[in-house]
């Protein structure tokens, strides 16, 4: 995907070594010894990732990791939209968590969908004598109040894990007793090293419960795909299913974003499966492409390169009918995202982002700050694995700084060495930057806009990067006395 | 594999658009809410978080503290979010990331090692422990754990760690804010009390409040008074530091050595006492001076109990540009209390909040028609229906104690009231109920700068009223037929 070694002046890879080390020397050893691994200068050309990752989390170091709750709850579970999600376990954990995402809903809250909070808001004496049968009459209590809704999820929290409750067991009861599912997902937050095993918990709770519960009505064509990994943050999944649909593909299902249990429950019905976020979904793409003989395809709908390139890998997969729509599409789109470059560019052209997110948009988004005439000089995820740094490396720069679970020390070192004119990261990471009077973006929230996604998402990304980049604000910030 | 619950498979059915309109009727009606507040075990939009986070609001608000959950790193960063979203500030802290290990073998290598981290990568003047459900749940002992740290050499000898348990299942934020206080205190000032020894300051604890502009306004109060003082968790620049270029860890917080002698204090002050249950009871068998407990003062009449107290602790006349303030906010009050009057509104959040909700709209003759507190507790509700039995406005007003929003929504609708107040997370109610909702309660994601305007004394009255008489007469600009549509309002 990338031209052949990019390069940053002045970055080399003695001076990202330098800058690494010196981020380093403030650690006890230990602990140095246990990040140095997980912190190198890229080399695009290798074969194997330059960092480490999915390792514990140092303790002590201000890491920006969730758990696997997070990653159950916050990613795979929460967006699906005619299921009630239970918070299984004390108060905390789904309330912070209560519409923090921005992984909007179609229907009526409350009636259609259940972007809400519900918990057994365990007590002191759940803990001690257990919550199985408060959670049975829950279960209960939710079934009544919320008809409509397609099946229930059980999202474990930690000390139900460690109470040793069997809340599969209750669950296998209650499905019976309901007649819906009610979908056990152990899914304690101490499980794992990051919201990354939430996903994985939550993929294999679909292909155990959910996966061939469901037949779709509508007779079967071959252009049947599923739209996996988009959580239709501020949008995204509206606005890539639209192109989707303008090529003469039918999209049948959505994981998760905006996404209806029952079709997810008929995905394996699909011939293709088109996949957005690699890092939080890859798992239900193998088992689909094992089991049924679903063919998976990685696309990146971000910026118009990447789009343009997307579609018509995409359309490879499809008849002529399918890739003369993708060119008709392209054409169409070609020279309205032009305008928005020729807009935007000149203000953008040549400025420096760093990026640091969950396991996708590092290296996803490359391409549309690219678009834009901007360089990524640092680039990091919280929660990634080695594979997703095998598809970064050839993304990024030479000799740039990659970082993996990076502690808020090693960012602001990195920042204030490297300068850049962005920061994209996330809400913990907000304002420190801000403070430093450094433009920043939310890139896990599109900091409360969005879409990004396909090309009604461009030139909304390319308003706010200018937007925030470009701001007369940052300029007030050093006082004239 | 599929199919573990041995289901029948089904067609995609999706919900039709009559289902929706039926149900959507059906949860607006009597019936529904009976089902709906016959509810054993199910919470639905709870107002309250957990322990920690409270904690952390608290720890915060001391000089170079470094906020530090045992436990999950994902908790940590559940706190660390929730306060980032409504400051819009930082919030460093940090946590000792147990996992899995940690159920068997305990957290004590994650606390020293964490400790270790923490302390050479962010040098803390002190760090403030306290814990998630995980170690609460396998029984962590945080005392020898620490006290180990220091034998080891973890810690500096001279560094406080003051730490609190604040289990998630019990209590709520509030409770957490109020064990981690008592902790530093009582670590902070731990041999510090001297005989005879008085610092001639007012210790004054705001409690867990997350609206930096009521420090602000209690520290102007003070100042007109003349009288000196010491704030107690002060997170007035933790979460609202000024923007210079420069990224400070430590932006502000009580000075630890002003802590440490509050021990000496002249007198101390709560204005939360639901804040304080614990915390307070212990400043008053241990502090020196006198201590006193009063309501968070929003309103005329709390704030002027706080005006005559500081007046008689401090045998100092209440300052002439307080009373002159006194009267302009009781003149905004009679100008605009015709836009309020006889409105009925809903109130929920913590308990020191809804009893000065309740006390101001009651000074405004308007109706705190539905009190809903999702943490509550009998003594709250004795507080409650006092403020509303001693006045004409309160009677018929309804309390709803260990109630959530989901209730909240019913009561909306089948006994509706013209405004609520509350946070954010009462905008679908409100929504639904088709009225405004005023955010001065926590969190506030939705809205800038809420916590930069203090709800507290006379200039929180002033601001409250103004917030919702403009609002009502917006809408009635906005909603209007033209021949009403007039200049004056």
């Amino acid at each position: 995907m990338s031209d052949a070694a990019k390069k940053v002046d002045g970055i080399t890879r003695e001076s990202t070594q330098k800058m690494i080390d010196e981020a380093l020397e403030a650690y006890p050893e230990k602990g140095r010894k246990k990040r140095a691994p997980h912190l190198a200068p890229n080399d695009p050309e290798a074969a194997a990732s330059c960092v480490k990752s999915n390792r514990k989390t140092v303790p002590g170091v201000m890491s920006a990791r969730g758990c696997a709750y997070a990653g159950a709850k916050g990613v795979v579970w929460g967006p699906i939209r005619d299921m009630v999600h239970v918070s299984h376990g004390p108060v905390g954990c789904g309330w912070y968590s209560w519409g923090t995402r921005r992984n909007l809903m179609t229907g009526k809250n409350g009636v259609s969908q259940f972007g809400m909070q519900f918990t057994s808001d365990f007590q002191e004496k759940d803990i001690v004598y257990g919550g199985d049968k408060k959670l049975a009459v829950l279960l209960k209590e939710a079934k009544e109040l919320f008809p409509l809704a397609k099946g229930i999820s059980v999202l474990s929290e930690c000390p139900v894990g460690l109470i040793g409750d069997d809340i599969n067991a209750v669950a296998k009861k209650m499905t019976k007793e309901l007649d819906i599912p009610v979908i056990p997902c152990n899914c304690e937050g101490f499980r794992g090293v990051s919201q990354s095993l939430g996903h994985h918990i939550s993929n294999d709770t679909i292909r155990d419960y959910i996966i061939e519960t469901r037949e779709f009505v509508e007779p079967e064509t071959p252009y049947d795909i599923a739209l996996i990994g988009d959580y239709n943050i501020g949008g995204d999944v509206w606005s890539a299913k639209d192109l989707l649909a303008e090529i003469g593909l039918n999209v049948k299902a959505t994981w998760t974003g905006d996404g209806e249990m029952e079709r997810i429950a008929a995905t394996h019905r699909v011939k293709l499966n088109l996949i957005h976020c690699y890092r939080s979904m890859n798992y239900m793409c193998r088992v689909m492409e094992e089991k049924y003989g679903i063919p998976w395809v990685e696309f990146n709908f971000f910026g118009p390169t990447n789009i343009k390139k997307s579609l018509r890998m995409i359309a490879e997969r499809f008849d002529d009918r399918i890739k003369d729509n993708v060119e008709k599409v392209i054409a169409k789109y070609d020279p309205i995202m032009q305008k928005v470059v020729d807009e935007y560019r000149p203000r953008l052209e040549g400025k420096k982002v760093m990026l640091y997110v969950g396991g996708l948009r590092p290296r996803h988004t490359v391409g549309a700050y690219e678009d834009l005439g901007m360089v990524v000089v640092g680039a990091g995820y919280e929660f990634a694995h080695g594979d997703d740094y095998e598809r970064t490396m050839p993304e990024m720069p030479e000799a740039t700084v990659i970082y993996d679970d990076a502690s808020e020390h090693e960012l602001e070192h990195f920042v204030k060495e490297l300068q850049p004119d962005l920061v994209g990261s996330g809400i913990k990471e907000k304002y420190l930057f801000q403070k430093m009077g450094l433009p920043f973006r939310q890139m896990h929230s599109w900091d409360y806009s969005g879409p990004y996604h396909a090309y009604q998402g461009f030139p909304v990304f390319a308003r706010d990067i200018d937007m925030a980049v470009n701001s007369p604000t940052w300029k007030l910030v050093k006082s004239p006395f | 594999m599929a199919n573990e619950l041995g289901l029948t498979v089904k067609p995609v059915s999706g919900i039709t658009p009559e289902d929706e309109a039926r149900v959507s009727a059906w949860i607006d009606t009597p019936e529904y809410r009976e089902k709906n507040f016959a509810r054993q075990a199910l919470v639905i939009n709870p107002a309250h978080g957990c322990q920690p986070l409270g904690a952390e609001l608290c720890a915060h608000g001391f000089e170079g503290t470094l906020p530090f959950t045992h436990g999950s790193q994902g908790c940590a960063s559940y706190y660390r979010s929730t306060l980032n979203r409504h400051f819009r500030e930082p919030a460093p802290a940090v946590s000792d990331a147990m996992t899995e290990d940690g159920a068997v073998f305990g957290g004590q290598n994650n606390l020293h090692e964490g400790l270790e981290n923490a302390i050479a990568l962010y040098h803390p003047k002190m760090v403030a422990v306290f814990t998630s459900c995980m170690p609460e749940v396998i029984g962590d002992d945080l005392s020898a754990f620490i006290k180990n740290a220091r034998q080891k050499g973890f810690l500096p000898r001279e560094l406080p760690v003051p730490y609190a348990n604040t289990p998630s299942f019990n209590g709520s934020h509030v409770t957490g804010y109020d064990a981690m206080l008592l902790s530093i205190l009582q670590t902070l000032t731990e041999g510090k009390k001297i005989e005879g020894r008085c610092t001639g300051k007012l210790n004054v604890i705001p409690g867990f409040d997350a609206n930096t502009a009521n420090y602000r306004e209690y520290k102007r109060i003070l100042d007109a008074f003349g009288i000196p003082f010491t704030m107690l968790a002060d997170i007035s620049e933790s979460f609202d530091s000024p923007n210079d270029g420069n990224y400070r860890l430590y932006p502000g917080g009580t000075p630890l050595v002003e802590a440490a002698d509050a021990v000496n204090g002249k007198a101390t002050l709560t204005l939360a006492p639901y804040a304080t249950l614990k915390t307070f009871p212990w400043i008053k068998e241990n502090f020196s001076g006198a201590h006193a407990s009063l309501p968070m003062p929003m309103g005329i009449a709390r704030t002027d109990a706080l005006l005559l107290k500081l007046s008689e602790l401090f045998d100092r006349p209440v300052p002439d540009v307080l009373k002159a303030e006194r009267g302009r906010a009781v003149d905004a009050m009679t100008d605009a209390q015709q836009y309020m009057h006889g409105k009925k509104f809903a109130v929920y959040g913590d308990a020191d909040l809804i009893l000065g909700y309740v006390a101001f709209l009651l000074e405004m003759g308007a109706t705190p028609h539905h009190v809903l507190c999702s943490k509550g507790s009998k003594k709250i509700e004795k507080d409650v229906q006092a403020l509303l039995d001693a006045s004409p406005y309160g009677k018929g007003a309804h309390i709803w104690m260990n109630r959530d929003l989901w209730h909240l929504r019913s009561l909306l609708m089948t006994d509706p009231v013209d405004g609520l107040l509350g946070d954010t997370h009462g905008k679908f109610a409100a929504r639904d109920a088709k009225i405004p909702l005023f955010r001065f309660g926590f969190p506030v994601f939705d809205r800038v700068n809420r916590h930069r305007s203090p709800i507290v004394g006379y200039t929180g009255a002033v601001n409250m009223l103004t917030e919702i008489c403009n609002k009502f007469l917006d809408l009635v600009d906005e909603t209007c037929d033209e021949r009403h549509f007039e200049m004056m309002r």
